[in-house]
């Protein structure tokens, strides 16, 4: 066990992390050159076809030193992006340590800071990296400062690397095998293994990632998982290399996966423990905290007959992505569907590909909301999740939404509008406090709902991409909201009413019709779309009927053309829900936020 | 089965002008006149074989402006078809020609080497029109085309005229109509105008100097179309065709009946029932492919949905309807696909029934057609995905 370590590369959001893991992974062979290509690691398509990290990757290295030690390493590339936070926080739990990176270009960043922390509250061994020197806009004494300020180590603890051109990426090796201390635990011990992640095979079924803290975990085994109290027979064991690699047993200290013949997503929770039946642990590893979701949507099948397939699809999605939480609900609109949480507006929007992708599921996503807290006069505290939960106003004593406590990293320049940025989101200042000279921290108190749909582009905007955003939960506060709903041909369409503040109510209801008639096609009759606050109607506007699709001619060169072009337009088709008589496509509720 | 009928397209990729609006293919340099028909010639020797020996019934030049062309190219082309293929005695030869061209000589040529159906290009009968339009004649001159024609002794003529267009109002529009009416022509072709992408009109509008075709006013001088024409006695057997009883194109009809046909010279479309290939569109690409023997085209394979979808999407533009019984050749599961689909639009009153046993449009739903062929359209499921 000595020759183990087991660490995770942690960093704000593209400051190099799967690059530099790359690196690694050339340098000790795991990955042969040829099969080598940017960000191996990101397997999934949606993570290649965006450039971003959305779940941790666990893989397995050989190490040999200077001196001819080989030791093995399990490192774990996690995700930058704040939506992702939980699986940083579930891989730390499966290490000793960790590389933080910081772009020598960026510095530090709020991810950096938040992501750190989770680090350090689970003691585990810091080793700072100062990536990206290769480029010519690094600054390397500037950011090093920054980092000895932040970490509070030697200047000399700092590695100066490259996951471009591969400099440093020895130097972290040997800091990983000289720093990092191996596991502790006791092979011959009751087996003690922590689930931090799982996956659905179609083939094979539920796969479980998992660290060994205590004993050993063998090949045909039979396995207790302590939460849910069942048992399985451990078909298959092996370590996470670039495929997995089964093997006979795991000891304590080392990071897998088991293959159990489980179909059935619901019978495994990522944070349970694994023990052998024959001579069970005494006690379960501590689990994950439950996350809580930011943002809630409805999701709905487009066709009413998918119910039981969506469900299908997210109890196997939610084996992947422990932070997605669901439950049944109805609308008028849409029939039956799941209301989901979230834990950000990407989140949300990749679970919509994926779902798309790995389980050819198209859904239609409602107008997103946060949770907010109706305290009624006979009832008491109701929790409102979705718009159409609201009592009726005359029953409500008053009602709350969830602050955040907000912490923005920028230049002192951009200051003034941030300021002006956070009032308009009714936001306000709590701490202002330069970590250097050209480096400023804000905090604020912010209300959820107004960070969660379009804080961080504007941010970003306004700042010229010099400013970083983290935030976490605060408290509640009392609120003045009404319930917006938005009509189509006089018919209330409940998928479309949100709850918004009273003052921003008027402005909010003409953006959103006007984004609906943007959205919504012309049809061959008008369409009247209006948003109204219980009866009185606040404003709208009219898609004038259609009066033609028909393209002229259609001759013998026109026809191969006209029938992709109407293939395509069907497909399209298949993608709308009729509301009332009115086609909706199945972008609609999500795209209708998108205000700008 | 069906009485296996053919016919053959050849596109003189030649123009005086560009109209702008136009998005066929062609070019304004005529420098290479000679050796396109060269190249035209060889293509028709090196495809006698791809309508398999079927009867060739119906011959059309179009274009580009085939009216442009010196009249012995015209005839070299004809000679040649009718050395390669078996063209039926009394086929239909029909020749796109724009009123500019349309002389007392060009006409007894033109009569003497066999065409005997003309298309004239008349579009509108106001300059200010046709010179926002950038087209190569006046409006004096497409009706003293006519009167020409028709004296030359030409009966079976068409005309096409152009509505909805910024700039024609209902008045002028009747009276086009009225024109073409009165000039006792048995055949009449309109379209609406559409904006191509990468047109001059296109360009016009993008940046402002041309407003956008307004289809709440193209659908309107539709519907007085469709009456002022049913009122003379034409039949819409198509949604942008209307012809006295029996002088209907033979060509065109065959390209929504699904009959086989090949196409001559760039950008030129062929059919043999089961794929359809497509020649470049590009002139000097063309002549240098022929001059080394090959024809430079792309080919498609139509599945029998892709078929399907074809049958729905012209069978709904014209009378004739749907096609019930090619549809039956393509497999009963088709056949009662489209039955429990198109109920909806029956239901509707859109779609009835017709003489023949075969679904048809309402006329007064033309200028839905695509909408509704999308609807009826069949589109295979995506495969299933693997999660592994
Ligand atoms: N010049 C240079 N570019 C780098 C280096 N490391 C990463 N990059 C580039 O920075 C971008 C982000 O790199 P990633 O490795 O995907 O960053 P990440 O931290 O994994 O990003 P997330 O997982 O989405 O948080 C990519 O365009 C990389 O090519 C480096 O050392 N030098
Ligand atoms: S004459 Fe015909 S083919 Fe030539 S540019 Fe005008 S419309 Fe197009
Ligand atoms: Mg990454």
């Amino acid at each position: 066990m000595k020759n183990f370590r087991n660490f995770c590369v942690i960093a704000h959001i593209d400051h190099g992390k799967s690059t530099l893991s790359d690196r690694l992974l050339e340098i000790t062979k795991t990955v042969s050159m040829r099969d080598m290509k940017a960000q191996t690691l990101d397997n999934m398509d949606i993570e290649r076809e965006r450039g971003i990290t959305i779940k941790s990757h666990a893989i397995q290295l050989y190490y040999t030193r200077p001196n001819g030690e080989v030791f093995t390493l399990n490192l774990i590339d996690t995700p930058g992006h704040v939506d992702f936070s939980y699986e940083v926080s579930r891989s730390i739990a499966a290490c000793e340590g960790a590389l933080l990176l910081v772009d020598a270009t960026q510095g530090i960043q709020a991810q950096t800071i938040s992501n750190l922390y989770l680090a350090i509250e689970h003691n585990l061994e810091i080793i700072p990296v100062l990536n990206k020197i290769d480029m010519p806009n690094a600054m390397v004494e500037e950011v090093t400062d920054q980092i000895i300020d932040l970490v509070g180590i030697p200047k000399s603890d700092i590695i100066l690397a490259s996951g471009k051109t591969g400099e440093g990426v020895d130097k972290i090796l040997e800091a990983i095998v000289e720093f990092i201390p191996p596991p502790k635990g006791d092979p011959a011990a009751p087996l003690q293994a922590l689930i931090f992640d799982s996956v659905f095979n179609s083939f094979r079924g539920v796969i479980a990632y998992y660290r060994i803290f205590n004993g050993t975990i063998k090949k045909g085994e039979k396995v207790r998982f302590v939460n849910t109290g069942n048992e399985y027979h451990a078909d298959e064991v092996g370590v996470l290399q670039m495929s997995q690699v089964p093997k006979n047993e795991l000891s304590a200290g080392n990071v897998g996966y088991i293959i159990t013949g489980i179909k059935e997503s619901k019978e495994i929770k990522v944070g349970d423990t694994i023990t052998v039946a024959a001579h069970p642990c005494k006690e379960a590893i501590k689990g994950f905290e439950d996350v809580k979701p930011m943002v809630f949507a409805g999701l709905y099948p487009i066709q009413n007959e998918d119910f039981e397939d969506l469900r299908d699809s997210l109890e196997k999605l939610q084996l992947n992505d422990a932070s997605l939480v669901y439950e049944p609900e109805t609308s008028i609109a849409l029939g039956f569907g799941f209301r989901c949480g979230f834990l950000g507006m990407l989140h949300l929007e990749i679970i919509q590909e994926r779902l798309s992708r790995e389980f050819n599921q198209e859904v239609i996503t409602t107008v997103p909301n946060v949770s907010y807290r109706a305290y009624t006069k006979r009832t008491g505290l109701m929790v409102i999740n979705t718009p159409n939960d609201l009592p009726d106003p005359t029953m409500v004593d008053y009602i709350e939404e969830p602050y955040i406590h907000a912490q923005v990293i920028t230049k002192p320049e951009y200051i003034g509008a941030i300021m002006t940025l956070a009032l308009e989101k009714r936001g306000n200042l709590t701490h202002q406090h330069y970590l250097t000279t050209t480096r400023v921290e804000l905090s604020f108190d912010l209300p959820l709902a107004e960070i969660v749909f379009d804080f961080y582009d504007r941010l970003k905007s306004i700042s010229r991409g010099y400013a970083s955003f983290d935030y976490a939960p605060k408290d509640y506060r009392k609120s003045d909201l009404v319930k917006l709903d938005i009509l189509l041909n006089g018919e209330p369409v409940d998928a479309l009413s949100s709850l918004v503040h009273r003052e921003k109510a008027d402005a909010f209801g003409r953006k959103i019709c006007a984004k609906l008639k943007e959205l919504i096609p012309k049809q061959q009759f008008v369409i009247a779309i209006q948003a109204a606050i219980g009866a009185k109607v606040i404003a709208r506007e009219t898609i004038s009927a259609m009066r033609k699709d028909v393209t002229a001619k259609c001759y013998g060169g026109d026809i191969t053309r006209k029938r992709k072009l109407l293939e395509k337009q069907k497909e399209g088709k298949k993608k709308m829900r009729q509301i009332g008589n009115v086609d909706v496509p199945q972008k609609t509720f999500f795209e209708v936020l998108k205000l700008d | 089965m069906f009485a296996l009928v053919a016919g053959i397209y050849i596109h003189i990729p030649f123009c005086r002008k560009a109209c702008y609006y136009c998005n066929f293919h062609f070019s304004t340099s005529f420098q290479i006149r000679e050796e396109m028909i060269q190249a035209m010639l060889k293509e028709i020797s090196l495809q006698a074989a791809y309508l398999k020996n079927q009867s060739i019934e119906t011959i059309y030049f179009g274009g580009g402006t085939p009216s442009a062309l010196p009249t012995e190219n015209l005839q070299q082309l004809l000679e040649e078809v009718k050395t390669n293929f078996k063209v039926i005695g009394d086929a239909e030869v029909t020749l796109e020609a724009n009123p500019d061209d349309i002389t007392v000589e060009s006409l007894k040529q033109w009569k003497e080497i066999g065409i005997n159906r003309l298309s004239i290009g008349i579009q509108a009968f106001q300059d200010e029109l046709l010179t926002n339009w950038n087209r190569s004649h006046s409006s004096a001159q497409g009706l003293s085309a006519i009167a020409l024609a028709q004296e030359a002794g030409f009966g079976n003529i068409t005309a096409d005229l152009i509505y909805g267009g910024p700039g024609l109002t209902d008045e002028d529009w009747l009276s086009n109509i009225q024109r073409l009416v009165d000039s006792d022509i048995p055949h009449i072709s309109s379209y609406a105008l559409t904006v191509e992408p990468n047109t001059v009109l296109a360009h016009q509008i993008k940046k402002g100097t041309s407003s956008e075709p307004d289809d709440e006013l193209a659908n309107h001088q539709y519907e007085i179309l469709q009456a002022k024409l049913k009122e003379a006695g034409f039949i819409q057997y198509e949604v942008s065709n209307f012809a006295k009883p029996g002088m209907e194109s033979k060509h065109n009809k065959n390209y929504w009946t699904g009959a086989h046909y090949l196409g001559i010279g760039p950008s030129a479309h062929s059919f043999d029932g089961v794929s359809r290939q497509w020649n470049i569109a590009n002139n000097v690409k063309y002549i240098k492919a022929l001059e080394s023997g090959e024809i430079p085209f792309e080919k498609e394979e139509l599945t029998k949905t892709q078929q399907f979808n074809e049958l729905v999407m012209t069978g709904l533009r014209t009378s004739m309807g749907i096609d019930a019984q090619r549809i039956a050749i393509l497999g009963e599961s088709y056949t009662s696909y489209l039955k429990s689909e198109i109920q909806y639009h029956m239901d509707q009153g859109k779609i009835v029934i017709n003489a023949e046993g075969n679904y048809s449009l309402k006329p007064a739903y033309y200028f839905f057609a695509d909408g509704i062929a999308s609807d009826l359209f069949f589109v295979e499921a995506a495969p299933e995905t693997d999660l592994s």
